[in-house]
């Protein structure tokens, strides 16, 4: 079992969730005042690429 | 603070995921090699991050950034100082011995070291120091949820007592817990372990990253706060110049010696991870790949709780936060309120005492919206998670191999003890929430069993340290050292009382002849003199007794143990090269943040 797959998918699903947060959250709600940017939109695309390098990582080893 | 349905789709999702990795490890779990070692067949990398996250309870990540807004950057030393440099060192020096000998835990080894009364006595005080361990974070866990209210919307939707927040907190994640130990063992507790590493670091990234933005910057929180707060070496010279009320003996001897190595070299709640590797030289690296990474983790936990202090200062004295950064003033931690009165509590001084506890989860709620509020509740969550498996897998195979086949059973099948090691699973995971209900409800015998366990942890390094390095010590010498330097620190802490407290639970109650200037350096030197108390007596035991013939100790000590040979695969493979570059990147930090 390669644990990276499990990793790799957890933090797509996370990161797509923080993306549709980003997207669908009013302005006001998204404390810009103590970040100035959109957390949940940016953060969710880091998370989503992470999590689909280490998917990749899993196809790279097993080819 | 309230949890959007969002929140609570990442919640829900981490958890099914957690469960999958559960089923997914039981398929490879048929004998109990397979359920208590992980089959000894974990990559080093994998070993290497179990390692940290099952140390990583949700104390720890609340603690340390409690802490941080305590004492300041000074709290790196129970990183930099106080686990690093051992964390080399049982790699470097410790694992050939407790991976090679074929123990499959760590009182095992020092039943083929020494001889069973010492095994039965390290086994029993272990295996208590476990359940107790994982019954506080777990009471930690559900006050911490409690308190933050993140559930009450949802449960007051439900038409559900809000009292039975605490009650649903401890079951479900107890339950989670013991359905992927139970299906999946090491294994199962070691891969979900490498999953929470990665959650905890994206949960927490963010918020020490924006906490120190809105802090206006390292600068920022100099300006505001104090050198007092942003040094961790200056001042260490006299407990009256530096905010840990300790001195620079006390700290390097105690804390950066006995207590580090004393956990770090011996605890097998982290042991563990690093005899399931795959190889020893995977076992070996375990440790230092760790490493590695732990000494970045004082910037993850001790910075916000250092960012919500400056903050709340700027809240509370407007005129300190002229600094060069642009602080953003907001009374992130709350003042600690007299439960009787309802007033603020102060110090001597006259000031409001602040209550530390709530630093990092509410610069959380301050700084996250929606969305990103359920990562750091589920990363809050995977910390609890990952420190009560390492507890429970550390549990149930001490439970089974050194007291249930030792003691009670010792000639059965492989199946009987896979099948008691599952049975263990859920009753020291019962134990721990019996130990949670207790924790909630007798304040002062939890601190008097937490005591007792610093007791116990402090001396046996002396044991471990003479059994693997001096082939004269002997099993009388190593029980009675043990034994006598556990009794030497209570006496210890029986004789002396830390400045400001009354003579109880906190010292001196035989009769106070010295005062400490914090329980910080109190706890300290305990830790020391326990420890010298073992070693000396385990020397003078083992001289006074028979020792053992050469030929029965080769592989369990130093002298008569060939030299290995180093792995093969290049420099960044050795162990000793890993290890320099360690403590040389560690020596950096300790310099950069004098």
């Amino acid at each position: 079992m390669d644990v990276r797959l499990p990793i790799g998918l957890l933090f797509i699903g996370i990161g797509l969730l923080l993306v549709v947060a980003g997207l669908t959250t009013p302005a006001a709600q998204l404390k810009l005042a103590s970040t100035g940017v959109n957390l949940d939109l940016a953060w969710g695309a880091a998370m989503t690429a992470f999590g689909a390098g280490a998917v990749l990582l899993t196809r790279i080893g097993r080819s | 603070m309230h949890l959007g349905a969002i929140d609570g789709l990442i919640l829900g999702l981490y958890l099914v995921v957690v469960l999958l990795v559960g089923w997914l490890a039981a398929r490879k779990t048929k004998s109990g090699t397979d359920f208590f070692l992980a089959g000894r067949s974990i990559p080093a990398w994998v070993c290497g991050l179990a390692f940290i996250s099952a140390n990583l309870g949700a104390q720890e990540v609340i603690g340390m950034g409690a802490s941080g807004a305590k004492y300041g950057i000074a709290t790196a030393h129970f990183y930099w100082l106080g686990a690093i440099p051992a964390m080399v060192f049982i790699g470097v020096f410790m694992m050939p011995f407790y991976y090679g000998s074929k123990a499959r835990s760590a009182p095992e080894y020092l039943r083929m070291r020494f001889d069973e009364k010492t095994r039965a006595f390290n086994a029993l005080s272990f295996a208590v120091m476990t359940i107790i361990g994982s019954g506080v974070s777990m009471y930690a866990m559900a006050k911490l949820i409690q308190t933050l209210h993140v559930l009450d919307a949802p449960f007051a939707a439900a038409g559900l007592p809000q009292t039975w927040i605490f009650h649903a907190a401890i079951l479900a994640s107890a339950l989670v817990v013991l359905v992927y130990i139970y299906m999946g063992g090491l294994r199962g507790a070691i891969y979900n372990e490498v999953l929470q590493f990665f959650l905890i670091v994206a949960g927490f990234a963010p918020l020490a990253w924006f906490g120190l933005k809105s802090a206006g910057g390292w600068e920022g929180i100099k300006a505001t706060l104090g050198p007092a707060y942003t040094h961790a070496w200056q001042g260490m010279g006299d407990p009256a110049t530096n905010r840990l009320g300790v001195d620079g003996f006390g700290l390097v001897m105690g804390l950066g010696f006995v207590l580090s190595f004393g956990y770090w070299c011996t605890d097998f709640l982290v042991v563990q991870r690093a005899m399931a590797a795959d190889s020893m030289a995977s076992a070996r690296r375990t440790p230092l790949i760790a490493a590695g990474f732990k000494m970045f983790f004082p910037f993850l936990v001790i910075i916000p709780g250092l960012a919500a202090l400056t903050l709340t200062t700027a809240a509370m004295a407007p005129a300190q936060a002229a600094g060069p950064g642009h602080v953003q003033a907001a009374a992130v931690i709350p003042v600690k309120l007299d439960s009787a009165s309802g007033k603020p509590m102060l110090d001597s001084a006259g000031k409001p005492q602040l209550d530390y506890d709530l630093a990092t989860p509410n610069l959380l709620i301050h700084t996250f919206p929606t969305g990103m509020l359920g990562l750091g509740l589920t990363a809050l969550l995977a910390s609890f998670m990952s420190g009560m498996a390492g507890n429970v897998t550390a549990f149930n195979t001490v439970w089974t191999y050194d007291l249930y086949q030792a003691y009670l059973k010792p000639e059965a099948s492989d199946a009987h003890y896979l099948a008691v090691g599952r049975l263990t699973t859920a009753v020291g995971i019962l134990l721990s929430v019996g130990a949670a209900y207790m924790a909630s409800q007798f304040n002062n015998i939890m601190d008097l069993i937490q005591l007792i366990c610093a007791f116990v942890n402090a001396p046996v390094f002396a044991t471990f340290l003479l059994g693997m390095f001096w082939k004269r010590a002997t099993g009388h010498g190593a029980f009675w050292g043990l034994v006598l330097g556990t009794a030497g620190a209570a006496l210890h802490h029986g004789l002396t009382l830390p400045l400001g407290s009354v003579p109880g639970i906190k010292g001196g109650w035989l009769t106070v002849v010295h005062t400490y200037p914090s329980e910080m350096a109190q706890n300290f030197w305990t830790a020391i003199w326990a420890w010298s108390l073992c070693f000396g007596l385990t020397i003078a035991g083992s001289l006074a007794t028979r020792p053992r013939a050469e030929g029965e100790l080769v592989g369990l000590v130093y002298s008569l143990t060939p030299k290995l040979d180093e792995p093969g695969g290049g420099w960044l493979r050795n162990p000793v090269v890993l290890g320099a570059i360690v403590l040389g990147a560690t020596l950096v930090l300790n310099l950069v943040f004098w």
